[in-house]
């Protein structure tokens, strides 16, 4: 399992698109290809941008399938992060 | 170029200003202002930064200003952008008047640190600020990533005591809406571009419903729906069209979003003087504004089913002969 504090690399406003990609293409994606459980831990983000969610997490849905999400939690999410997060999973799956 | 600052411009009678500004000569810029007063919302400010950042700074000519308020120019860093002199030195006050002066963002780190330093600088307590970071981030971000702008993202801000409203603008002089969307979809027309950057799921980086790993089409419907619920105005102005967002009557009980900015309540033209680039004005009432987590319950809600009607629309039907 791996756990990924996203807080440490994006400070408390999650929208830098760039480290989303990041995040996704060297951490979770090897992650889901040893098909390891991937922890996402929000704990201090106090908000985050739907492009930031969207480049974090959509190509994995897209690539991967909504399976994916069975290996990937989100923790510690506070509520308008966790609107979001399910904003963005729920257009995926319509797409 | 001539641009002429009026006694009063903001998003709900901004129409006259833009429609003055005179795009010929581009060399050189000629600034004129009302004599009595200026009263300009913050988008006005970054729109001539954005002209005169074109134009060499000695060819830029600011006539001499005779409004009371002209020191507000000075104050939001107008002159210093555009390495101009002042006419006379004003005292300059520290940063911390609930305004976001003039800034130029050019990259991604740039963005980042300005949206750190933007909340302390208006004096928003944090459940204000989310709403604020986020159309900031967004409306740079856009302008980073498809304007192709050499000067990046202008940026200004101001908080108005009077209405509690905190009033943005975001410019850029890069190539415009239409042909960001023309890479995905055919817009004739720069207002039928808007449209399709407001609509739900449309981005200019694929036709693919959910878009790219990077872009989802969301961003603008977000931002203009964040205005919309707090019953706010919002504009967006590239090439000759501009889109404006008017005030929902404020006696309706639930301010209902649609996925076609052209069903909302708003004006449109398509008669403006042309500008390369794009240019979106934005106010957020501090005093009404829905939380934002209630804000993404309702954004959300339309955003899937404007998703699901586009789905719908590809569907193929049988062919019964």
């Amino acid at each position: 399992m791996i756990k990924i504090k996203i807080i440490d690399i994006t400070g408390s406003f999650a929208e830098n698109k760039d480290l989303a990609r990041d995040i996704r293409l060297n951490k979770i994606i090897p992650a889901l290809e040893k098909k390891e459980e991937i922890i996402l831990n929000f704990v201090g983000v106090e908000g985050a941008t739907q492009s930031f969610i969207h480049a974090l997490i959509s190509d994995v849905i897209r690539k991967y399938g909504p399976e994916a999400l069975d290996k990937i939690s989100f923790k510690n999410c506070n509520e308008p992060v966790r609107k979001i997060i399910t904003i963005v999973i729920d257009y995926m799956q319509e797409g | 170029m001539e641009i002429y600052l009026p006694n009063s411009a903001f998003l709900g009678n901004i129409d006259p200003f833009l429609k003055k500004i005179d795009r010929s000569n581009q060399a050189k810029l000629k600034i004129t202002a009302n004599k009595k007063w200026i009263s300009i919302h913050p988008v006005v400010l970054c729109m001539v930064a954005a002209l005169g950042l074109k134009v060499k700074p000695e060819n830029i000519s600011c006539e001499k200003l005779e409004a009371k308020s002209k020191h507000y120019l000075q104050r939001m860093g107008l002159f210093t952008l555009l390495k101009i002199k002042a006419e006379r030195s004003i005292i300059e006050h520290e940063p911390a008047g609930r305004f976001i002066p003039l800034t130029r963002i050019t990259n991604s780190l740039e963005l980042t640190k300005f949206i750190t330093e933007i909340i302390p600088l208006l004096h928003l307590e944090p459940e204000r600020a989310d709403s604020i970071k986020y159309v900031v981030s967004e409306l740079v971000r856009n302008v980073l990533e498809h304007s192709k702008s050499e000067q990046g993202a202008i940026v200004s801000a101001q908080y108005y005591k009077k209405s509690n409203t905190i009033r943005i603008g975001i410019v850029d002089s890069g190539v415009g809406i239409k042909e960001t969307i023309n890479n995905a979809y055919p817009a004739k027309t720069h207002l039928e571009a808007i449209r399709l950057a407001l609509t739900p799921g449309i981005t200019g980086t694929t036709q693919r419903i959910g878009g790219t790993e990077y872009n989802a089409g969301a961003g603008l419907f977000f931002i203009k729906s964040i205005a919309q619920i707090n019953r706010e105005f919002f504009m967006i102005y590239s090439g000759k069209a501009m889109y404006k967002l008017l005030k929902s009557n404020p006696h309706l009980k639930r301010v209902i979003l649609h996925g076609d900015p052209f069903q909302e309540r708003h004006s449109k033209g398509e008669d403006y003087p042309y500008w390369s680039g794009t240019v979106v004005g934005v106010d957020i009432a501090l005093g009404k504004t829905k939380e934002f987590s209630a804000l993404l319950d309702i954004i959300g809600e339309v955003y899937i089913k404007t998703i699901k009607e586009r789905k719908k629309e590809r569907y193929r039907k049988p062919k019964f002969i």
